[in-house]
């Protein structure tokens, strides 16, 4: 009978694990279809402050914004938006590896980096490296609010206007579908809307109460509603990468179960016939 | 028909509204602010008020916002508020609930005057004002219904 006890305790645990993993994998799901509504939701601001800033290139400001101004690349500030949780595939390690590419090239040309990082998994990561951390956001839940990312991304804001920074970028993972998440970086500051074609009329906006004012709360919003976006955004694909992985891992689960299985009964099977035979033989000797 | 101009508010987290309108009305730093369709371009900073806005039909709706930026062009007006209200919504809410959340915001502000605690002291001045705008709603509701 040796090994089948040990064998049974064995898929037991297992038939536990993947207990765990089925349920985890159903929360995700349905978290996974609010977060999706949730990144809907936020996108049409996104989109609307992007079409105000186009006309506002269009137009022939009289001021400049200093957000809007192309300056040689000393020292970049960074945006890494990751999750606070793990157990979600290779979401965040993509992510690292896709950024960790970059820094080196900026590293190559002499560009110092400062990094905000936002979730718990950034944070251990800018740990663990050497870089210069600046702020950090964690246990932003399922539905990042906007003011807390504000105040984050404030700081940066703050350096870049100092010039301290020359640019910022922001480091996330773009939602394709729930199958598929693609790690990218993108710019944030400057603000470079796309170059305009044909020369207008000459016109420009009427500013209350001026138009440095005005400039600046709304490019500060839109860098602001970069980054709410992105986590937005990442909630999704941590949901839909959490579903994936634990999809899988209770695949797994199964498929260990069923060879443990036929292992137990081949065992058993072995067992018995070993117990016969010794029987048989046994009363072959008597008779 | 009458002449109007399609109207747009979003906020963080939603869209608000979109349709036509002949008539705006937003709270602007500097103050109340009418548009009409055709209106100058113009780009202006918002304060915690009311939007009211008025369709083709004459019907104005109500919408509070807790401050953010509009943006005018002759055939389109984007409101990008931080937050923003509906007024069957603002109707809708437990007046107790609305109430002890600007207490709990307020509570939490004595804590010391950081830079991050700006963004707190801010949230509470547009709860406070959230919370006078449901009020003054609702009042107005009681008395056309008397």
């Amino acid at each position: 009978m040796a090994g089948t006890k040990e064998i049974r305790t064995q898929i037991k645990s297992i038939q536990n694990t993947r207990k765990i993993t089925k349920a985890m994998e159903m929360v995700a799901a349905s978290k996974m279809r609010k977060a999706q509504e949730n990144m809907q939701a936020t996108r049409p601001y996104l989109d609307k402050i992007r079409v105000v800033i186009s006309n506002l290139s269009k137009a022939h400001p009289e001021y400049v914004h200093p957000f809007m101004v192309e300056r040689t690349v000393k020292r970049v500030g960074l945006i890494l938006v990751t999750t606070d949780r793990g157990l979600c595939g290779g979401l965040n390690v993509n992510l690292f590896r896709h950024v960790l590419r970059t820094m080196q090239g900026w590293s190559e040309s002499n560009v110092e980096i400062d990094v905000c990082a936002i979730g718990s998994k950034g944070v251990a990561f800018v740990k663990r490296g050497a870089f210069n951390p600046v702020a950090e956001i964690t246990g932003l839940g399922d539905r990042p609010r906007f003011v807390k990312v504000q105040g984050a991304v404030k700081t940066l804001l703050d350096s870049f206007e100092a010039g301290k920074l020359d640019e910022v970028w922001v480091a996330r993972n773009e939602f394709v579908n729930s199958m598929t998440q693609k790690p990218n970086l993108v710019r944030v500051l400057p603000i470079t809307p796309e170059a305009v074609t044909a020369q207008q009329h000459h016109w420009d906006y009427i500013y209350e109460p001026e138009s440095k004012d005005v400039l600046d709360l709304l490019l500060k919003r839109f860098v602001a509603a970069s980054v709410h976006q992105a986590t937005v955004e990442n909630v999704a694909c941590e949901m839909s990468a959490r579903r994936i992985a634990m999809k899988n891992a209770t695949d797994n689960a199964g498929d260990l179960i069923g060879s443990l299985k036929l292992k137990y009964n081949k065992a058993r099977q072995a067992a018995i016939t070993q117990e016969i035979a010794e029987i048989v033989s046994g009363a072959a000797a008597v008779g | 028909m009458a002449i109007t101009v399609r109207v747009d508010i979003v906020s963080a987290d939603h869209a608000v509204m979109g349709g036509e309108a002949t008539f705006v009305v937003v709270p602007t730093k500097m103050g109340e602010l009418g548009i009409t369709p055709r209106h100058t371009q113009l780009l202006s900073e918002l304060k915690a008020g009311e939007v009211r806005v008025t369709d083709a039909k004459g019907v104005v709706s109500l919408f509070f916002v807790s401050g953010g930026v509009i943006e005018v062009q002759p055939h389109a007006i984007t409101i990008l508020a931080d937050s923003a209200l509906r007024e069957e919504d603002a109707r809708a809410l437990e007046m107790i609930e609305e109430e002890a959340r600007l207490k709990a915001l307020e509570s939490r502000i004595e804590i010391g005057t950081r830079e991050t605690d700006y963004f707190r002291l801010r949230g509470a001045v547009e709860a406070e004002e959230r919370l006078k705008w449901i009020e003054g709603i609702r009042g107005s509701a009681r008395h056309s219904s008397q």
